[in-house]
């Protein structure tokens, strides 16, 4: 943990370097420097055509893994010598350590698929220290096929990504759910962190939404409007197919999984009003948390200690942004003003994202923007800026991106930012996609 | 995109069975009228060619030629009823009623239950006889449609409850809204079989979920406010749409006033 800590920071609060806008970004940890690493293409083994279109597939997944990363300063590929390694004897230590490429580190190797199957070596070494053995060796070797290529591309980023970035698993090989109007119905899908293989998972027909995959990765808990009321809905991954769960009457929304995986937390008017109640994963032994009128929604746990929730509560007008113990008590409200939802709570316990009109009325400057909040000292730092209306914050497991739904392009789709709001990517396109949820693994 | 592909393919391949099938028809009309057009081509030859290699026979001893009659009585029925069938042939050896072998002269009773060609053939060395009785079978009038009340209580439900509007983020019953509640309230306390569902709905600018809880207290409200102008709460569902079903998509507050309220629908 306290290696994490100062990267975070770091990553949260800083980069004057990217900042080219006209807002004022604050942190500490400012002077720290990433790591400069060199990616060169692999080097391919044969020239048949297999082979060149499978590299093009991976040096590109590759690429991307790194960059996005949000750990490397990566060393443009037009300052790289002319003479690419494929294997250890080939690297020219000095060549990468000088100017101009000026790396810390090299990642490089070979691939062949001029067969069935495609066969990848991957070294990261330290330029500067050309006599010690290398960082990371690693060899693959999978069925032939685009999808075994970005496999491959996104385990090797993984490692490469765990051995310089203080021991944090990547996030290469997480998924992303969301909602997904494409077939003419809200239906859950899901894809992989950077947006490729999207494919829909429930086929009801009706109204699905929220999706919230298990810790696990078996079950995705969502409020689905299928059974004529608004329920909560239960999907397994491993059966592919609903599982039942109970229905409790009036409108149940927004389930939220304890990071263990043994509680829910959702919606649920029941008794006429939206509180807050907690059931165990089968959905039994419900009990509630809140007791307030008017809207209570939106829950979301404490991943590191599952002892605490966050929801949205309209208890006061507009809705804010509140903090509980998991038992109903402590009740503390964190937003001020404007309207304020769509809470989600960092891996690490410490950060809440979330979007938040914040200056709220006719006229008031500003849109709805991605926030995050220091839950500790309550200070905060915007995200998003000047584009569109921006909503649905959800964590990634390293605790260094974040996923969110924008319509700054005029329709609602999916982006991903590193959780300092730089590096903003669309990742989808066709039709509108909203309530990303990013895996907890 | 995969999905486009495949809707697509199937489209294609939907239109091709078409064309197929079309194509099957078409062979079949052409392969039927070559089969006419061959066997009147071969009658014409078969009767050419008798005529031809008959060698003046002598002429057969004169035999009586067979008569036959048959009657249905009556002759239309409605399904389930049965009809009696009678007949009577002269100068026949051989008679049958349809598939069965018959008396020279009898009667049967049948039931069918379409109309039916009944066909009397009577054969005999003086030639064959037929005969033939058509029964029509009308289907008995369908009993008159039993009376809907429903329908216009339906009607009537959609005529005069009205929806009740809310202001932004805001599920408390507007002063102007009272008296839309009280007319509700008393149409409904007039009729007080009609079962209905409250609609809460909101406008497209709320976050999706807290949207959801927002239509969950309107639909609340207003089913509070029926409640206490009377109408039993057992009769009134409520259901929460939030933003998913909005009646204007526009953004504009006029459009947004209409999405914002809680909407009356006929049943439960």
């Amino acid at each position: 943990m306290r290696k994490i800590l100062p990267i975070l920071l770091v990553l949260l609060f800083a980069s004057f370097a990217f900042s080219q806008t006209d807002w004022i970004k604050t942190g500490t940890g400012l002077g720290q420097e990433r790591v400069r690493l060199a990616v060169p293409d692999f080097k391919p083994v044969g020239a048949d055509q297999q082979t060149t279109s499978l590299k093009k597939v991976f040096d590109t997944t590759l690429w991307n893994d790194l960059s996005s990363a949000g750990i490397f300063d990566m060393v443009s590929k037009s300052f790289y010598p002319l003479q690419v390694p494929g294997t250890p004897q080939e690297v020219n230590a000095s060549a990468w350590a000088n100017e101009p490429p000026k790396a810390g580190m090299l990642a490089f190797g070979n691939l062949d698929a001029a067969q069935q199957d495609i066969a990848v070596q991957g070294w990261l070494v330290d330029v500067n220290n050309a006599s010690t053995p290398p960082v990371l060796a690693k060899q693959y070797r999978e069925k032939a096929s685009e999808e075994s290529a970005r496999k491959i591309a996104h385990e090797f980023a993984n490692e490469i990504i765990m051995r310089l970035g203080g021991g944090v698993n990547g996030i290469t090989d997480t998924k992303i759910y969301f909602i997904s109007n494409r077939t003419g119905h809200k239906e859950v899908w899901q894809m992989d962190y950077d947006g490729n293989g999207q494919q829909d998972i429930t086929k009801q027909g009706s109204i699905a939404l929220s999706p919230r995959i298990s810790p696990d990765n078996s079950r995705l808990a969502y409020t689905s409007f299928a059974k004529g009321g608004v329920d909560i809905a239960m999907y397994s991954l491993e059966l592919n197919r609903a599982v039942t769960f109970p229905r409790f009457g009036g409108t149940n929304l927004s389930p939220a999984w304890s990071s263990d995986g043994t509680k829910l937390a959702f919606s649920s008017s029941r008794t006429g009003d939206p509180e807050i109640y907690i059931v165990d994963a089968s959905g039994q032994n419900m009990k509630r948390v809140t007791a307030f009128k008017g809207p209570d929604v939106s829950p979301v746990w404490n991943p590191k200690t599952n002892s605490q929730v966050a929801w949205v509560s309209g208890r006061t007008g507009l809705p804010q942004i509140y903090m509980m113990d998991a038992d109903g008590t402590n009740v503390q409200r964190l937003t001020d003003q404007g309207y304020a939802v769509s809470p989600s709570w960092s891996p690490n316990g410490q950060y809440l994202a979330f979007a938040w009109i914040r200056h709220y009325g006719p006229g008031a400057p500003g849109n709805q923007d991605i926030y995050v909040m220091d839950i500790a000292s309550k200070r905060f730092v915007q995200l998003t800026h000047d584009a569109g209306r921006n909503d649905f914050p959800s964590w990634s497991p390293d605790n260094r991106h974040i996923v969110f739904q924008s319509d700054r392009r005029g329709r609602w789709q999916i982006y991903s930012m590193l959780a300092d709001g730089t590096q903003q990517r669309e990742l989808t396109q066709s039709g509108e996609n909203t309530q990303p949820n990013w895996s907890f693994k | 995109m995969v999905h486009h592909k495949n809707e697509l393919k199937q489209k294609q391949t939907e239109n091709k069975i078409d064309h197929l099938e079309d194509q099957v028809k078409h062979r079949q009309m052409k392969w039927a009228m070559l089969i006419v057009t061959l066997a009147a081509i071969m009658m014409l030859g078969a009767c050419k060619k008798k005529v031809q290699q008959a060698p003046a026979p002598p002429p057969p001893p004169p035999q009586p030629a067979p008569t036959a009659t048959l009657t249905a009585n009556p002759s239309t029925i409605e399904k389930g009823q049965s009809v009696t069938l009678s007949w009577e042939t002269t100068n026949a050896d051989d008679v049958t009623l349809g598939p069965n072998k018959v008396d020279a002269k009898g009667s049967a009773t049948v039931s069918p239950t379409d109309s039916t060609t009944f066909r009397l053939i009577a054969k005999g060395a003086g030639g064959t006889q037929e005969a033939t009785a058509r029964v029509t079978v009308t289907q008995p009038a369908a009993p008159p449609p039993p009376p809907q009340p429903s329908a216009t209580d339906q009607e009537l439900f959609n005529q005069n409850v009205k929806d009740v509007y809310f202001d932004y983020d805001s599920y408390e019953i507007r002063p102007d809204a009272q008296s839309a509640i009280a007319g509700d309230a008393q149409f409904l306390q007039q009729h007080p079989n009609i079962s209905f569902t409250v609609e809460g709905h909101c406008d497209e600018r709320g976050s999706t979920e807290y949207n959801l809880a927002l239509g969950d207290n309107r639909a609340n409200a207003v089913k509070t406010a029926l409640t206490q102008a009377g109408v039993s709460a057992d009769r009134i569902k409520t259901i929460s749409f939030g933003k998913e079903k909005p009646f204007c998509t526009e953004s504009n507050e006029q459009c947004w006033q209409q999405n914002r309220r809680g909407h009356f629908a006929y049943g439960k």
